[in-house]
C-alpha cells in the first residue's frame, strides 16, 4: 500500500529499534497518520470531518464510560439516577451534557463527512470498500444513538423505544413476535432498558472496530481529493504529518468552540423538554419526534400514508406501515449501491455540471426539507411536502444519478493535482491541454480513476 | 515547484525561530487543555455530593445499658457504640500501661467529658472485616474485647489491638454530644 | 449496468407507489388543518419586565428571589406538588447557613420508621432528606385532586419549552376569556372543575389559581403581588431544575476563552507549516 515515495519509519534510539522489532506500533502510526502517509496536497476543509468524527467517537466513549459508572438500568431508578448524575456527581452535569451534545455533534460531522462523499463521489472505485464500511458505521451509530436515548427513561425515551421497535412489527408474519422479542415484553420495560444499556455500551466499541477497517481500507488507495484526479507523482502529495495534523488541529479547535458553546450555554437546545418528564406508559406526549439527527428518515417513514392496493379495488398488497419502514430503511440502503449507480468516470462535482446542479438544487434542498419536516407536526402541508421530498430523494439516487452519469459531458479535468493547485505542471504533455473538453461521455478523460500502485 | 514541498529551505534563521515558538506554544496550550479535561474525569469518581452530605450520623445512646453495645451505620460502615461497665473500665485502665502496638489510654479513646460510652468503627484495621464481640454471645477474643475472625486480630475491651496482624486500634471517629442522649458522629 | 438498471426500476417503482398511492390521494384530499373551534392557547410566553437574572450568557442567581420562591413553594405549591429530586441540604446553595438548613429541614415532616415497632411514622426532616411528597402515591393524589395528578416540580422548568418563562406565564395565565375570542366560538365553555388559563396548552387546567395577592407574607417585606410571586416561583423552580446553571455558564466562559486562544495558536501554527507550500505567483 501507499505510494513509492512514502517516507519510511526509521527508528533512531535503541528503545525505538527494540520496539520496532517486537511491536512496530510506532511504524504503524507513522505510516497511518504520520509523515509516512502521503496525502493529496489539495484537500480542503471538507476533509477535516473524518478526523473530527473520530474525535467525537472517542469523546462519546470516554464520557459514556464515565456516565455508566453512575447510571443504573432499572426503570424504577433510571430517571432518578440521571438526575443524581446531574445534581450530585462531581462534574456530572458536564459529563452528561457533553455526552448528549457530543452525540449531536458526532452526527453533524458525520453528515458533513457523508455529504463530502456525495459531492466529490468519494464512493467511487477504487474506494468502494471505504464507502461501504462508512455506511455500516452510520447504521451502527443510528442504532447506538437510538438505544442511548432510551436510557434516561424519560417520556421521549419510552415512546421513542415503543415507536421504533414498533417499526419491526410492520414486517409480515414475523413482525409481531420479533417486536415482542426485541423488547422482551409487550411494551418496553425493564428487560428492554437493560438490553439497550448493554448494547449501547457494546456498540461503540464495534463502531471503533469498523472505523479501524474504514481507515485501513482508506490507506490502500489513499485519500481522494477535491479535484478527483488520482495522485500521480510525489509533487501531488504532502506528508500527513505535519501538514494535515496541523490543519486538523485547527479544525478541531473550531468545532470544539462550537461544541462547548452548546454544552455550556444551550445544553438542552437540541434535546426535547418531554424527556425531562419521567416515562409514563399510560400517556403519550403531544408530539413524538426522534432526536434531530433522525428527522430525515423519520420524515421518509411518515411520507408513506397510503396502502398499496390493487387499483380500483380494496385489496391491500403492502400496507402503508410496511411501506414506510421499507422506505426508511431503503433510504439508507441505497447508499450501499452508490458506487455502482453513479458510473461517471469523473469524481469531483466541480467538473460535473449536470450532477452539480442536481446536487445543489436537488439533493441539498431535499435533505434540508426532510430535516425540517421530520420534526414537524404530522399534518398538512407538511405531509405532502415530505412526500415530494421523499420522492425526489429516491429519484435522485436511483434514477437521476445513473442517467446523469451516462449522459453528462464533464468539464476538462486538470492534468494532475499539482496543476490543480499551482496552475501548471511541468510534466503535462502539451497536446493534452485541450483534449478533455471534447471527450465523449463515458470515455476516460485524462486523470480518470486508475488503480493506485 | 515540487521542491517547495519541504518549504523550510527559504526560512531565515529568525523565521525558523519564530515558527518553532508558535508550534511549541500551540502544542503546550493543547497539552494544558487536555490536562484540564482530566480533572473532571478524575473528580467524578470522588464521593458525590449526596454521599458527602450523609457523612454525619446521629446516634441515640439513652437506651444503651451498661455492658450493652449497639451497631449503627456511619459512612456506610458499622459503628460500635457501647456503654462500658465499671468492671470493663477498671480492666481497660489496668492495661493502660501494658505493652501495646498502638499505645492509647482508655481516656484517650473516650474523649473529654465522656465517662463510659465507647464509640468506634467496627472495621478491623487490618483488612476491613467486622470484628466479633459487639453482639451478644460473640467471640470476644483473648483480651475480652473484639476478635476479627478473618485473620485473627484480638482487641481488648477498649478496642486496642493486642494480638494479631492489625496495625492500629479500632478507629474512633470524631463525635460530639448533640444533646444529653444523642451523639453526632462525623 | 445491471445495478443501474435495477436502481432505475426500483427507484421509479418506489416513487410511483409513493406518488400514486400516498401523494395523489393526499393532494386530492388536501386540507390545511382547520382552526380548532376552541380557544387557541397563547403559545408565546410572557416574562417579567426586566426578565430573569439567570437568563443570558452572564446570568446569575438572585438569591433573595430564590429564597422568596422557596417560601412560595413551601407555603403554597407544596400542599399538592412534590419536589422529589431536591434535598433540604441543597437549600444551602440559596445562601442559607448550615444551621438554617438544619432548622428548615426539621420544620418539614418526612416519613420515617419507628425504631420500636417498624411502623411508618412522621419524623422531622434531616438535611439529607428530600422534599416529601404530599401524597402517598398517584392514586391518592388523583383522589384528592379531581382525578388529576399534580406533577412533581423538580424539573418543571426543563420539562417545558422555555420553562422558566412558561411557569411565569402559566401563573399569570388565569385571566378572563377575551370577549372577542369568545364571540368567535360561542360554544366554548370551561368544564366544571377546570379553570381557564390562556397559557396552558389545553386552555383549561385542573389547578385552580393559587397565587392570589398576599397569599404569602414575604419575610423580606417584598410586596406579594401575583406577578412578584409568579416570577419568584419561576426562578426557584429554574434553580431546582438546574442547580448548576450559573456554574455551568461561568465555566463556559473560561472554556471558550481558552479554546479561542488555543485555536488561534493552532491556526498560526497551521499557516506557518503550510506557508512553504503556497504557489508563488
Amino acid at each position: 500500500m501507499s505510494f513509492a515515495w512514502a517516507k519510511q519509519y526509521e527508528p533512531k534510539t535503541a528503545f525505538t529499534k527494540w520496539m520496532d522489532e517486537k511491536l512496530p506500533l510506532p511504524r504503524l502510526i507513522y505510516g497511518a497518520v504520520g509523515a509516512g502517509y502521503p496525502v493529496p496536497r489539495n484537500l480542503n476543509y471538507m476533509w477535516n470531518f473524518g478526523i473530527l468524527a473520530g474525535f467525537f467517537l472517542v469523546l462519546q466513549i470516554v464520557t459514556g464510560v464515565v456516565l455508566a459508572m453512575h447510571y443504573a438500568s432499572n426503570t424504577e431508578v433510571a430517571f432518578g439516577q440521571v438526575e443524581h448524575i446531574m445534581r450530585n456527581v462531581n462534574y456530572g452535569w458536564m459529563m452528561r451534557y457533553a455526552h448528549a451534545n457530543g452525540a449531536s455533534f458526532f452526527f453533524i460531522v458525520i453528515y458533513l463527512h457523508i455529504f463530502r462523499g456525495f459531492y466529490y463521489s468519494s464512493y467511487k472505485a477504487p474506494r468502494e470498500m471505504i464507502w461501504l464500511l462508512g455506511v455500516v458505521i452510520f447504521l451502527l451509530m443510528m442504532a447506538t444513538a437510538f438505544m442511548g436515548y432510551v436510557l434516561p427513561w424519560g417520556q421521549m425515551s419510552f415512546w421513542g423505544a415503543k415507536v421504533i421497535t414498533g417499526l419491526f412489527g410492520a414486517i409480515p408474519l414475523i413482525g409481531e413476535p420479533l417486536q415482542t422479542w426485541l423488547v422482551g415484553g409487550f411494551a418496553p420495560g425493564n428487560s428492554a432498558l437493560n438490553r439497550f444499556f448493554s448494547l449501547h455500551f457494546l456498540l461503540p466499541f464495534v463502531i471503533a472496530g469498523v472505523v479501524i477497517l474504514h481507515i485501513w481500507a482508506l490507506h490502500i488507495p489513499g485519500s481522494s481529493n477535491p479535484s478527483g484526479v488520482e495522485v500521480k507523482k510525489e509533487s501531488d502529495t504532502i506528508p500527513f504529518h505535519p501538514y494535515y495534523t496541523a490543519k486538523d488541529g485547527f479544525g478541531l479547535g473550531v468545532i470544539l468552540i462550537l461544541f462547548t458553546f452548546m454544552l455550556f450555554f444551550l445544553p438542552n437546545m437540541l434535546g426535547h423538554p418531554d424527556n425531562y418528564v419521567e416515562a409514563n406508559p399510560l400517556s403519550t406526549p403531544a408530539l413524538i419526534v426522534p432526536e434531530w439527527y433522525f428527522y430525515p428518515f423519520y420524515a421518509i417513514l411518515r411520507a408513506f400514508t397510503g396502502d398499496l392496493t390493487v387499483p380500483f379495488t380494496s385489496i391491500i398488497l403492502i400496507p402503508a406501515k410496511l411501506l414506510g419502514v421499507i422506505g426508511m430503511f431503503g433510504s439508507i440502503l441505497v447508499w450501499f449501491f452508490l458506487p455502482w449507480l453513479d458510473k461517471s468516470p469523473v469524481r469531483s462535482g466541480h467538473y460535473r455540471p449536470m450532477f452539480k446542479k442536481f446536487f445543489w438544487f436537488g439533493l441539498i434542498p431535499t435533505m434540508a426539507a426532510l430535516f425540517y419536516l421530520g420534526g414537524a407536526k404530522p399534518e398538512e402541508p407538511y405531509i405532502v411536502l415530505s412526500q415530494i421530498a421523499t420522492a425526489y430523494y429516491f429519484m435522485h439516487f436511483l434514477v437521476i444519478l445513473p442517467i446523469v452519469s451516462q449522459i453528462e459531458i464533464p468539464k476538462p479535468l486538470p492534468f494532475s493535482i499539482t496543476e490543480a493547485v499551482l496552475g501548471k505542471d511541468a510534466d503535462k504533455p502539451a497536446k493534452a491541454a485541450t483534449a478533455p473538453s471534447g471527450t465523449p461521455a463515458g470515455a476516460s478523460p485524462a486523470g480518470s480513476p486508475e488503480p493506485a500502485e | 515547484m515540487a521542491s517547495t514541498v519541504d518549504g523550510t529551505a527559504e526560512g531565515t534563521q529568525d523565521g525558523v525561530r519564530r515558527r518553532d515558538w508558535i508550534h511549541i506554544a500551540a502544542l503546550s496550550t493543547a497539552g494544558v487543555g487536555g490536562a484540564s479535561v482530566v480533572f473532571p474525569l478524575v473528580s467524578q469518581m470522588a464521593p458525590s455530593a449526596d454521599t458527602l452530605a450523609a457523612s454525619t450520623t446521629d446516634v441515640d445512646v439513652s437506651a444503651i445499658e451498661a455492658g450493652q453495645s449497639i451497631k449503627a451505620v456511619f459512612r456506610d460502615q458499622p459503628l460500635f457504640v457501647s456503654r462500658l461497665t465499671p468492671e470493663n473500665i477498671a480492666e481497660a485502665q489496668a492495661d493502660d500501661g501494658a505493652d501495646m502496638r498502638d499505645p492509647q489510654t482508655l481516656a484517650d479513646r473516650l474523649g473529654e467529658g465522656n465517662e463510659d460510652i465507647l464509640i468506634q468503627l467496627g472495621v478491623c484495621t487490618h483488612l476491613g472485616c467486622v470484628p466479633l464481640g459487639a453482639g451478644e454471645g460473640e467471640d470476644k477474643g483473648e483480651y475480652d474485647g473484639y476478635f476479627c475472625p478473618c485473620h485473627g486480630s484480638h482487641y481488648d475491651v477498649a478496642g486496642r489491638i493486642r494480638k494479631g496482624p492489625a496495625p492500629t486500634n479500632l478507629a474512633v471517629p470524631e463525635f460530639e454530644f448533640a444533646s444529653e442522649s444523642v451523639i453526632r458522629v462525623g | 449496468m445491471t445495478i443501474r438498471l435495477g436502481g432505475i426500476i426500483v427507484g421509479l417503482g418506489l416513487t410511483a407507489i409513493l406518488v400514486l398511492w400516498s401523494l395523489v390521494p393526499g393532494l386530492l384530499n388536501f386540507a390545511l388543518p382547520e382552526k380548532p373551534d376552541y380557544y387557541a392557547f397563547q403559545e408565546e410566553n410572557i416574562a417579567p419586565e426586566e426578565g430573569f437574572s439567570f437568563e443570558g450568557a452572564a446570568g446569575t442567581w438572585d438569591y433573595a428571589q430564590l429564597q422568596r420562591g422557596y417560601q412560595v413553594y413551601k407555603e403554597v405549591c407544596s400542599s399538592c406538588h412534590s419536589l422529589k429530586f431536591v434535598a433540604f441540604r441543597n437549600l444551602q446553595e440559596l445562601s442559607y447557613s448550615e444551621a438554617e438548613v438544619r432548622a428548615e429541614a426539621a420544620s418539614w415532616s418526612v416519613p420515617g420508621i419507628d425504631p420500636k415497632d417498624g411502623s411508618i411514622v412522621d419524623r422531622p426532616g434531616l438535611p439529607t432528606d428530600h422534599f416529601p411528597s404530599p401524597y402517598a402515591n398517584d392514586v391518592e393524589a388523583r383522589a384528592f385532586n379531581n382525578n388529576a395528578v399534580p406533577p412533581d416540580l423538580s424539573l418543571m422548568a426543563k420539562a417545558r419549552a422555555d420553562g422558566s418563562r412558561y411557569i411565569y406565564s402559566l401563573m399569570m395565565g388565569y385571566v378572563e376569556p377575551d370577549p372577542a375570542d369568545q364571540a368567535l366560538s360561542p360554544e366554548f365553555e370551561t368544564p366544571a372543575g377546570l379553570y381557564f388559563n390562556e397559557h396552558f396548552y389545553n386552555i383549561n387546567i385542573a389547578m385552580p389559581p393559587q397565587l392570589v395577592p398576599d397569599i404569602v407574607t414575604y419575610s423580606d417585606g417584598t410586596d406579594a403581588t401575583t406577578a412578584q410571586m409568579s416570577a419568584d416561583i419561576a426562578a426557584f423552580l429554574t434553580w431546582t431544575a438546574e442547580p448548576s446553571l450559573v456554574q455551568r455558564k461561568q465555566t463556559g466562559w473560561w472554556v471558550i476563552a481558552f479554546l479561542i486562544f488555543a485555536t488561534g495558536l493552532a491556526f498560526l501554527s497551521y499557516k506557518q507549516i503550510w506557508a512553504g507550500l503556497k504557489p508563488k505567483k
